[in-house]
C-alpha cells in the first residue's frame, strides 16, 4: 500500500530527466514555424542542418576525426606511461608523474591562451592534428593514473614468468599484459571519446577556419545564421545528432562505466 | 651518472631477481614526459611570461610591461561584477546539485530492476556534452519553440541564472549521484541494524550515521562542483552569452573576452587567469585541508 505512492514520485523524477531528451527528439521532426518543417511531420530540419555551409557530413568528419586522433594518442601514451610508472625505477619518476597530475589542477582557459600562440609557432594552428594533441593532454591525468593502477593490479607472477621464459619487456607487455589491463584501456578510451566529441572550449580557442570546425561549435554558430533569425529546428536536429552517438555509447557500456566507479578506484 | 646507476642497481636488488634497468622505464615514459613538456611545462611558462608583457593578439609580444596587465585587470569595470556572480552561482549550484544527488542516491540505493531504471533515467543526462545540453536547453528555453509557451526564462538577471542552474543540475546530478553510491554502498549493513536496535529514527540515522560515514564521498563531489563551477563556461557562452546587461560574465568568459573578442590583448587574458590559478590552488588547499581535518575530528 506505502509502495504505490513512490513509485509515482520515483517515477515522475525519472520523466523529469527523460523529458529534455525526449522533448528534442520529437520537437526536431515535428511542424514548427521559421525552420525548414513548417507542414507535418518529417526530416526538413535534418536536411537544413545538412547543407549549412560546409555541411553537415564535414563537420562529422571533423567531430569524428578529432575523437578518433584523441582516443589513439590517449590510449598510446597512457598504456606506455602506465606500464612504465607501474613496473619500472627510473630517475625523476615521481616528479613526472605529479607533473602529470598537475594538469588537473589549471584551469583550462589558463593553458588555452600559451597553447594558441605556441600552436602557432610549431605550424599546427587551424590543424585538427594540433587540437587532438592539447585534448590528449587534457586526458592524461586521469588516463595515466587509470592505467598506473590498473598495471599496478595485475599479479606480479605473470610478468615475471613471462620474462623467465625469456620475453623482453615489451613482447611481456604487448602479449601479457596489455589483454589484463584491457578494461582500464576501455575506460580510458571511452573518457577520452565523450571529451573530444564534446569539448567546446579549446576548439573555440583553437580553430578558425570554419570548414574545419567539430560539430558542437558549427551547431552553436549555427544559430546566429540567416539576419539573426535563429532557426531552432535545425538547432534541435544537431542536438540529437551530437547526443545520439554519446547515448548510444553510454547505454552499450554503462555496466562496464558503473562498476568502474563501484570498483572503488576512485575512492578514499 | 655513477649515481644515477647505483640507485637503480639498489632498487633492482630489493626487487629480487629481476633487472629493470633505468633507461627502459625512460623509454616507456618518454612519450608522456614529451607531450607533459610541450602542452604543459611550455605553456606556463608561456602564459607566466605573457602575463607581464605587452601582447597583443595579432601583434605578439611588444616588451615587457609589469604589473600594468593586473592593475588594467583589477580596473577592468566587469572583474569585480564577474567575480561576484561566479561565487554566488557557485554557491547556489553545489548547494542545490549535491543535495538533489545525495537525494537521489538514498533513492536509488538498493539493487533492483526499478532502481536500476531509475538509476539509467537520472544517468543518461551525464552522458551528454555540455555544449550538446546547453543549446539543447537553449531551444527549451526559447518562447519560440518552447513547449512552456511564453514564459521568459532568460530575460532577467535572475531567471537567467536559475535557468542556467537548472541545466546543470539537470546534466550533473545523475554524476554526482553514482560518486555518491560509491560511498553509501560502502557503510556495512549492520552499521544500519545497530542504529535502528538503538532505536534511531529514520533522520537521526540520515544525520548521524549516514552522513559521517560518507564524508569522504561528499567531499570529492564538494571539490569537483565548486571548481567546475568557478570554471563555468560553455553553459553561459551558448545560454546567455554573459546578458542580459553582462550580468552572467563569469570569470572563463571574461578571460576569453579579452584575449579574442573586442579587447584581443592576450596579455591582460594571461594576467587573469594567471589570477584565476593562484585563486584556485589557495581554494583547493583550504577545502583539501578544511575537509580533511573535520575527518580526523
Amino acid at each position: 500500500m506505502l509502495r504505490t505512492p513512490k513509485f509515482v514520485v520515483t517515477g515522475g523524477l525519472a520523466l523529469l530527466f527523460l523529458f529534455p531528451l525526449a522533448w528534442a527528439s520529437i520537437a526536431s521532426v515535428s511542424p514548427q514555424a521559421g525552420t525548414k518543417q513548417v507542414h507535418g511531420w518529417g526530416f526538413g530540419n535534418y536536411t537544413t542542418l545538412a547543407h549549412y555551409q560546409a555541411g553537415i557530413g564535414q563537420y562529422l568528419l571533423n567531430s569524428a576525426a578529432v575523437s578518433l586522433m584523441t582516443v589513439l594518442f590517449t590510449l598510446a601514451v597512457s598504456l606506455l606511461g602506465g606500464y612504465a610508472f607501474a613496473t619500472f625505477t627510473f630517475p625523476g619518476k615521481n616528479l613526472l608523474f605529479l607533473v602529470t597530475l598537475a594538469i588537473l589542477m589549471v584551469p583550462y582557459a589558463t593553458l588555452l591562451i600559451p597553447l594558441y600562440v605556441l600552436l602557432n609557432q610549431l605550424g599546427l594552428q587551424n590543424s585538427l592534428v594540433g587540437l587532438s594533441l592539447v585534448l590528449t593532454m587534457f586526458q592524461l591525468p586521469f588516463a595515466t593514473f587509470l592505467m598506473r593502477i590498473s598495471f599496478e593490479a595485475v599479479p606480479k607472477d605473470l610478468a615475471e614468468s613471462a620474462q623467465v621464459d625469456g620475453c623482453g619487456s615489451f613482447r611481456t607487455l604487448r602479449h601479457i599484459l596489455v589483454p589484463a589491463v584491457k578494461p582500464g584501456l576501455i575506460t580510458v578510451g571511452l573518457f577520452a571519446f565523450l571529451a573530444a566529441w564534446n569539448d567546446f572550449i579549446t576548439p573555440l580557442v583553437l580553430i578558425s577556419d570554419s570548414a574545419k570546425l567539430p560539430l558542437p561549435l558549427a551547431v552553436a554558430n549555427m544559430r546566429q545564421q540567416v539576419m539573426g533569425i535563429v532557426d531552432y529546428g535545425a538547432t534541435e536536429a544537431g542536438v540529437v545528432v551530437l547526443a545520439l552517438p554519446c547515448i548510444v555509447l553510454f547505454l552499450a557500456l554503462q555496466r562496464h562505466y558503473v562498476r568502474g566507479f563501484m570498483s572503488g578506484a576512485l575512492k578514499g | 651518472m655513477t649515481t644515477l646507476q647505483s640507485r637503480a642497481e639498489v632498487a633492482t636488488l630489493s626487487r629480487a631477481r629481476r633487472r629493470r634497468p633505468a633507461r627502459q622505464g625512460w623509454v616507456y615514459a618518454a612519450p608522456t614526459a614529451v607531450f607533459v613538456v610541450i602542452f604543459f611545462v611550455i605553456p606556463i611558462g608561456i602564459v607566466a611570461r605573457m602575463s607581464v608583457s605587452d601582447w597583443g593578439l595579432f601583434a605578439g609580444y611588444r616588451g615587457i610591461n609589469a604589473p600594468k596587465n593586473f592593475t588594467d585587470v583589477l580596473d577592468d569595470r566587469l572583474f569585480w561584477p564577474a567575480v561576484g556572480f561566479t561565487v554566488k552561482y557557485t554557491l547556489v549550484t553545489t548547494v542545490i546539485l549535491l543535495a538533489l544527488a545525495l537525494g537521489l542516491a538514498l533513492l536509488v540505493q538498493e539493487s533492483n530492476r526499478w532502481t536500476g531504471f531509475l538509476r539509467t533515467s537520472f544517468l543518461v543526462p551525464s552522458a551528454l556534452g555540455l555544449a550538446s545540453a546547453s543549446l539543447l536547453f537553449y531551444a527549451l528555453y526559447s518562447p519560440q519553440s518552447s513547449p512552456f509557451g511564453e514564459v521568459s526564462f532568460l530575460g532577467t538577471p535572475s531567471s537567467a541564472l536559475w535557468s542556467t542552474v537548472a541545466l546543470i543540475v539537470w546534466r550533473y546530478s545523475g554524476f554526482y549521484m553514482l560518486l555518491l553510491l560509491v560511498g553509501l554502498q560502502g557503510i556495512p549493513g549492520d552499521v544500519y541494524e545497530a542504529a535502528r536496535l538503538d532505536g534511531a529514527g529514520r533522520f537521526q540515522t540520515f544525520w548521524h550515521v549516514t552522513v559521517p560515514l560518507i564524508r569522504s564521498s561528499l567531499a570529492l563531489c564538494t571539490i569537483l562542483c565548486v571548481t567546475g563551477s568557478l570554471l563555468a563556461f560553455d553553459q553561459f557562452y551558448i545560454l546567455t552569452k554573459g546578458g542580459p546587461d553582462n550580468s552572467t560574465i563569469t570569470i572563463v568568459q571574461l578571460i576569453y573576452n579579452m584575449a579574442f573578442q573586442g579587447q584581443n590583448n592576450l596579455g591582460r587574458a594571461a594576467a587573469l587567469s594567471i589570477l584565476v590559478l593562484l585563486g584556485l590552488l589557495v581554494l583547493n588547499i583550504a577545502q583539501f585541508r578544511g575537509l580533511r581535518g573535520k575527518e580526523e575530528s
